[in-house]
């Protein structure tokens, strides 16, 4: 279900990756307290602030509560974020008194893969653990705020080798190997309730766990969202298509870009 | 009591081949100058702490200094992958690196447990997840009072932990402020504790928000201005993300690699201070 990208609603031209960014910033509410990684989520947490939602409280792992930057952090240690912030608090503090009771609302992660039932790897790409085919990074805050946050937001990159049927490797639960660890291991937070993506949003069917399509962005057909999905990719009754972003949250995404010194690679 | 010496001579005194060494300082006041002393001095066999192994640990780590990493998040932040590092975990270049892995939650409480005196530490963490399958510093323990069952992680106690830190006085009393991470926790959980700061001071002036490392809580202050640098000291200078985004090009080639080892660490003169 192809459809035009409605011009008149943007005034011009955006990437799908400024269309990402602007469903992530939507998916924030007002007043909710969230806790944002480096680089994507945090344009989006910044953009949403900017736009809809100006009482959003921003928590970075670095041990900034409720941070106000004028400009997008170069890394969550940012000075910036220091700066503005109302408190600024040790790591076991930030994971140990603010994430672990379920404070915050919101978390928002990504990785390297995402599987059907949204459990993330950004561990090791390959079978052993002791001799992967690709190292990656690790866990850093991600196991616990997919646990204790209210809910997930996972916002990644669409395409095949990323969200694969089974992840490699468990690094942040979703809903488990068989869509239904959080009832089972009595997790406090909801998990993943929505996957946005380049292509469009997945989210979690209730009975199953496994994630489903539910709308595409502008321009995007469902057999598109399909081949760059390595499970068969199940839809909602009915397929959605993204609201386009406004010429006032393009024009604000994009002048808080041109404040970041730096790319928006993680 | 603390006392004040030179870098390259703190470094001999307190680092030695085969210890458990935490460097921390998470994102900020990152103990580089540290790190590059070690370096130079050739130290071999080190086991390596840290939650974020970024660009300094890729250093220790190509340099060949490490046979193993405690660490829970290791990338280039804002740039990419850890080139050395991945090199090492994949084909064990220069040398095999054993790992031990955690997320930043169970880090962060093994080093209040070290810091605390006590064995292991508690949390909700690791639910659900593989980890526990491949490190066997995490387990789980029973609440005697809920009997809830919990994450258990054991405590860090390191050999030396080497913070940086905005200034100390001639006491070596000293004083750090902004994102302070894990720093205080790394130095109370060591046995030998290296401050290196960016100026010693007659007195140390009021800083709201501070926090101050006693003197009789310190083993050595070393002063090196700019030590914490690509990282930034706040109050005194900002984050060098160009050498952040530079080095993903010289990590990434073993010759390169090995040309930057040469020229800025062992071809570069000692620290003066």
């Amino acid at each position: 279900m192809s459809s035009p990208r409605p011009d008149s609603a943007t005034g011009g031209e955006f990437t799908s990756d400024e269309m990402m960014t602007v469903a992530a910033a939507r998916s924030l509410r007002d007043e909710a307290v969230c806790f944002v990684g480096i680089g994507l989520p945090s344009t989006a947490a910044n953009l949403a602030r900017r736009t809809h939602a100006p009482g959003l409280v921003l928590i970075y792992e670095s041990g900034t509560l409720g941070a106000e930057p004028e400009r997008l952090p170069l890394s969550i240690g940012d000075g910036v974020l220091a700066e503005t912030a109302d408190s600024v608090v040790g790591v076991p503090e930030i994971f140990n008194y603010w994430l672990q009771p379920g404070r915050v609302d919101v978390g928002f992660l990504g990785g390297a893969q995402v599987d059907r039932y949204g459990n993330i790897n950004t561990t090791v790409i390959g079978d052993d653990y002791h001799d992967p085919k690709v190292r990656l990074p690790g866990a850093g805050g991600a196991p616990e705020i997919a646990t204790s946050c209210g809910e997930v937001l996972i916002v990644m990159r669409h395409n095949p080798k990323a969200f694969v049927s089974a992840v490699d490797f468990v690094t942040s639960v979703g809903h488990g190997r068989d869509g239904r660890a959080r009832e089972q291991l009595g997790l406090p937070g909801k998990g993943p309730v929505r996957v946005i993506t380049d292509l469009g949003v997945l989210e979690p069917e209730p009975a199953t766990g496994e994630l489903i399509l539910s709308r595409v962005a502008p321009e995007v057909g469902v057999e598109e969202v399909r081949a760059a999905t390595g499970w068969p990719l199940r839809t909602a009754d009915e397929v959605g298509m993204q609201e386009p972003p406004t010429e006032r949250e393009l024009t604000i995404l994009r002048e808080l870009k041109a404040t970041v010194g730096n790319g928006e690679s993680s | 009591m603390a006392r004040i010496l030179q870098l390259d001579t703190a470094v001999a005194e307190l680092v030695d081949d085969g210890d458990t060494v935490a460097l921390e300082g998470f994102t900020h006041l990152i103990p580089v100058a540290a790190g590059h002393e070690i370096i130079r001095q050739r130290t071999r066999n080190l086991t390596l702490v840290r939650m974020t192994p970024d660009v300094i640990y890729d250093q220790l780590i190509g340099a060949g200094c490490a046979d193993k990493l405690v660490f829970s998040w290791g990338g280039n932040p804002g740039v990419g992958s850890l080139h050395r590092f991945r090199d090492a975990v994949q084909h064990s270049w220069p040398v095999p690196l054993e790992i031990e892995e955690h997320s930043h939650a169970g880090m962060a409480n093994r080093y209040v447990a070290g810091a605390s005196g006590l064995p292991f530490a508690v949390l909700r963490g690791y639910a659900g997840t593989d980890l526990p399958n491949h490190t066997d510093t995490i387990s789980t323990v029973r609440c005697p009072f809920t009997g809830e069952e919990l994450a258990a992680v054991a405590a860090l106690s390191p050999d030396v932990g080497i913070v940086h830190a905005q200034r100390a006085d001639r006491a070596g009393n000293v004083q750090l402020w902004g994102i302070t991470g894990v720093q205080k926790e790394t130095v109370l959980a060591s046995a030998r504790s290296l401050v290196t700061v960016e100026e010693v001071v007659d007195e140390l002036p009021e800083q709201p928000g501070a926090m101050v490392l006693p003197t009789w809580a310190v083993t050595a202050v070393a002063e090196v201005p700019g030590g914490a640098h690509p990282s930034y000291a706040q109050g005194y200078y900002e984050r060098d993300n160009g050498y952040y985004q530079d080095w993903d090009a010289i990590g990434r080639d073993r010759e390169r690699f090995r040309e930057w080892l040469d020229t800025e660490i062992h071809g570069a003169e000692r620290s003066a201070r």
